[in-house]
């Protein structure tokens, strides 16, 4: 019993990442039409904000004490950060909260990427077949990596978590386990309370506000509200912005779960894609559903125990999850009739 | 669309094509590319390519996931080259043949569905038998090493089994590596090029072209599309399985690395790139991108000093770093950009723009001449 719960959490905060990401493919391809191949380099890139923000933060001065010596005899060099020198404790606040703080920067950051992106390329695609949606997409993808392998090298570069949210709360304790038992860290437990949020809001976004209901009769009926006299393209830009936005924060929040490095935006993406596919294309709460479902499956199938018996079953259990589903309901969990049929 | 070319004419174009590929290493010398691993890669990937193109080509079916045939046919290879002998062909026969089991059982499953589903199936299905190659499968596939042929296996019908010699594949005496090793591909190359040309232009390759042009209305015809893009799937998975076993027979090692997405993506590429649907098209992008991969990878800071010295000292440097992304290890990059370009800019491929200029030329030199092909009725 206790395994199993300690499983279902670590599915959870991987289940979140995907379900943010598969919540942007499925908003873009629900109103745009488009099979965004870039997507996850949008993740990645809301990942390198987050890094970026902490390499300029680091930025340092060096002082010379002249009243401390180090081992060798010459004076000892002090190296401050020029927030902390300037700001003072504000700066060293700052210093140790910087990711959730870049979230600050990611936002106007992945805004205006998504809407280049959206008027820049992803506009004069709309009327082009999936296929050339696909390739050109996936090009691009392959260039902002290259871009982002360029500047900042290969290596995952590791971000840390704020110091109070650093260690691991022993969960198994609150409900009468014994102790050491159900470990998890509280980083994880923040990401898992982000991503809700996060979900929440598109939710409430779209169910709530007039914007968010012309842009759900947009993907019933995109022809409909168009002849009602709504730029509904212009609305469709926003949502693109607003999927990069969703996109790049699971990147900023993901960064002290997984040491971001210029290809996980292509490991996020396939799965995010089976995801999608999974859940139902175009369907937003199929989209949500399917994430947290193949996160916590892939995490129950890296036990050892299901291992013994099927060896290997970690390493496939999501495509073979996909294909299953594809096969037996072609429209995944919850698709809408009618959205990417032949 | 499908305009009649004479039987004499595709003899001619075969015959030309392969007096160009079989001259290679002359013609291809003096802009640096005539040594024979790089005409080797030219081969492999040109078989590849134009196999990938039976299918996306000819019927639209987007793959991601041919590089899980690559993959199995140079394991195969390997195990042939383990239990029989170091012979080329029993081992490439092997590959054609279990690559093609493979591309049934993975094509019979994935054709149920169409348009994204289908490139999503295909690609579950490269990276499962990626990340099992890599974990479960170890005992048959050597993992991460990847697999090789060693002295101790029994290599049954290889007369020089008891020998210490190298262990290089080589055909009744003559070494599969250096121009021996390309002249092989490139037979092989040929062979599948007639075949692919066969295709092209038979029953069942315009059977393929309908599938791509309208299936509700090749339905309504009271035609079932699926045994034709099954045979299409079970076709191109073999051409992909024999370029898989090429590469162990010039090279006889097998990594899990093969059957990468990325790899799959690469085919793709290669494929847009010269012209999907196109015959020379494939052959021609397949050797374009390694070409530049070669050359590109090769280029440094210094060499680029070198190639722009003829600009002022203010302009050089900045000219140089901006160039210096896109060489050597930014190769990528320039891929991912030229990729881009190409779908953007020229859907139909180099052979597209080599027919629009074509037709520029035709269109001032004879305006007198009747269009030969009647468009049909849409």
């Amino acid at each position: 019993m206790d395994v199993i719960l300690l499983q279902l959490l670590n599915g959870l905060d991987k289940g979140g990442a995907y379900a943010l990401i598969a919540l942007g493919l499925t908003l873009i391809f629900g109103t745009l039409g488009v099979v965004n191949f870039a997507h996850g380099a949008l993740f990645m890139l809301g990942a390198f904000c987050a890094v970026s923000f902490n390499a300029l933060l680091g930025l340092e001065v060096v002082t010379v004490d002249e009243t401390q010596t180090t081992a060798w005899g010459t004076p000892l060099e002090v190296r401050t950060p020029y927030v902390e020198a300037y700001l003072g404790d504000f700066g060293a606040w700052i210093l140790n909260y910087s990711v959730p703080v870049s979230i600050l920067i990611a936002i106007p950051v992945m805004l205006l990427v998504g809407f280049v992106m959206e008027r820049g390329l992803i506009k004069h695609f709309y009327k082009r077949a999936h296929a050339d949606q696909i390739l050109v997409t996936f090009g691009l993808a392959i260039v902002l990596q290259e871009i982002i392998k360029s500047i900042y090298g290969a290596n995952p570069i590791p971000q840390a978590a704020p110091v109070a949210v650093r260690g691991a709360a022993d969960i198994g304790a609150l409900f009468g386990f014994d102790p050491g038992v159900i470990v998890y860290p509280y980083w994880r437990m923040v990401y898992l309370a982000f991503a809700g949020v996060m979900i929440a809001g598109v939710f409430a976004f779209l169910q709530f506000t007039t914007f968010g209901m012309v842009v759900r009769a947009g993907m019933a009926d995109r022809d409909t509200v168009g002849l009602l006299g709504i730029n509904i393209e212009r609305r469709f830009t926003i949502v693109f912005a607003i999927a990069a936005v969703v996109a790049g924060l699971a990147g900023v929040m993901y960064t002290p779960i997984l040491p971001p490095d210029y290809h996980m935006g292509m490991d996020f993406l396939v799965l995010s894609f089976v995801v999608v596919v999974v859940g139902g294309m175009g369907s937003l709460s199929g989209a949500v559903l399917a994430g947290f479902l193949l996160g916590i499956l892939q995490s129950f199938a890296s036990m050892n125990e299901v291992k013994a018996i099927f060896p290997g079953i970690d390493q496939i259990i999501i495509y073979l999850v996909a294909v299953i589903v594809l096969l037996v309901r072609p429209r995944g969990l919850m698709g809408r009739k009618g959205v990417m049929e032949n | 669309m499908v305009t009649k070319i004479s039987p004499a004419r595709d003899y001619l174009l075969f015959g030309v094509f392969a007096i160009a590929v079989l001259t290679m290493p002359v013609w291809l010398a003096p802009i640096g590319a005539g040594y024979p691993d790089l005409l080797q890669k030219f081969a492999i990937f040109g078989l590849f390519a134009t196999g990938f193109n039976l299918l996306f080509g000819l019927t639209g079916y987007l793959s991601f996931g041919h590089a899980a045939f690559l993959g199995v046919g140079s394991y195969t290879a390997v195990w042939s080259f383990k239990l029989l002998g170091m012979n080329p062909i029993p081992a490439a026969i092997l590959a054609v043949v279990t690559s093609g089991v493979f591309a049934l059982a993975i094509g019979y499953v994935s054709l149920r569905r169409s348009g994204i589903y289908f490139s999503i199936l295909t690609l579950a299905f490269a990276q499962m038998s990626y990340n099992l190659a890599y974990s479960v499968l170890t005992p048959i596939t050597n993992g991460e090493t990847g697999l090789r042929v060693l002295e101790s296996d029994p290599r049954l019908f290889d007369s020089s089994a008891n020998a210490d010699g190298p262990l290089i594949s080589n055909l009744f005496g003559i070494e599969m590596t250096g121009y021996a090793g390309f002249y092989f591909c490139a037979v092989v190359l040929l062979i599948g090029f007639f075949i692919a040309q066969r295709i092209f232009r038979s029953p069942f390759g315009i059977m393929l072209r309908a599938v791509k042009t309208n299936q509700n209305r090749m339905n309504y015809t009271g035609l079932n599309p699926r045994p034709y893009t099954l045979a299409a799937f079970v076709i191109s998975g073999m051409y992909a399985g024999l370029a898989g076993a090429l590469m162990c027979i010039t090279d006889p090692l097998a990594g899990a690395e093969r059957m990468q997405w990325t790899a799959s993506g690469e085919v793709v590429l290669m494929t847009i790139l010269g012209g999907a649907g196109t015959l020379l098209g494939p052959i021609l992008g397949a050797a374009l991108i390694k070409y530049f991969e070669n050359i590109f990878s090769a280029f440094n800071e210094q060499t680029l000093h070198e190639v722009f010295s003829f600009l002022p000292d203010f302009l050089e440097y900045p000219v140089v770093s901006v160039a210096g992304l896109f060489v050597g290890e930014g190769w990528h990059l320039t891929l991912g950009v030229l990729f881009m370009l190409i779908v953007i800019f020229l859907p139909g491929g180099i052979m597209e723009g080599v027919s629009r200029i074509g037709r520029l030329f035709k269109r001032s030199s004879s305006k007198a001449e009747p269009s030969g092909a009647t468009a049909p009725a849409e």
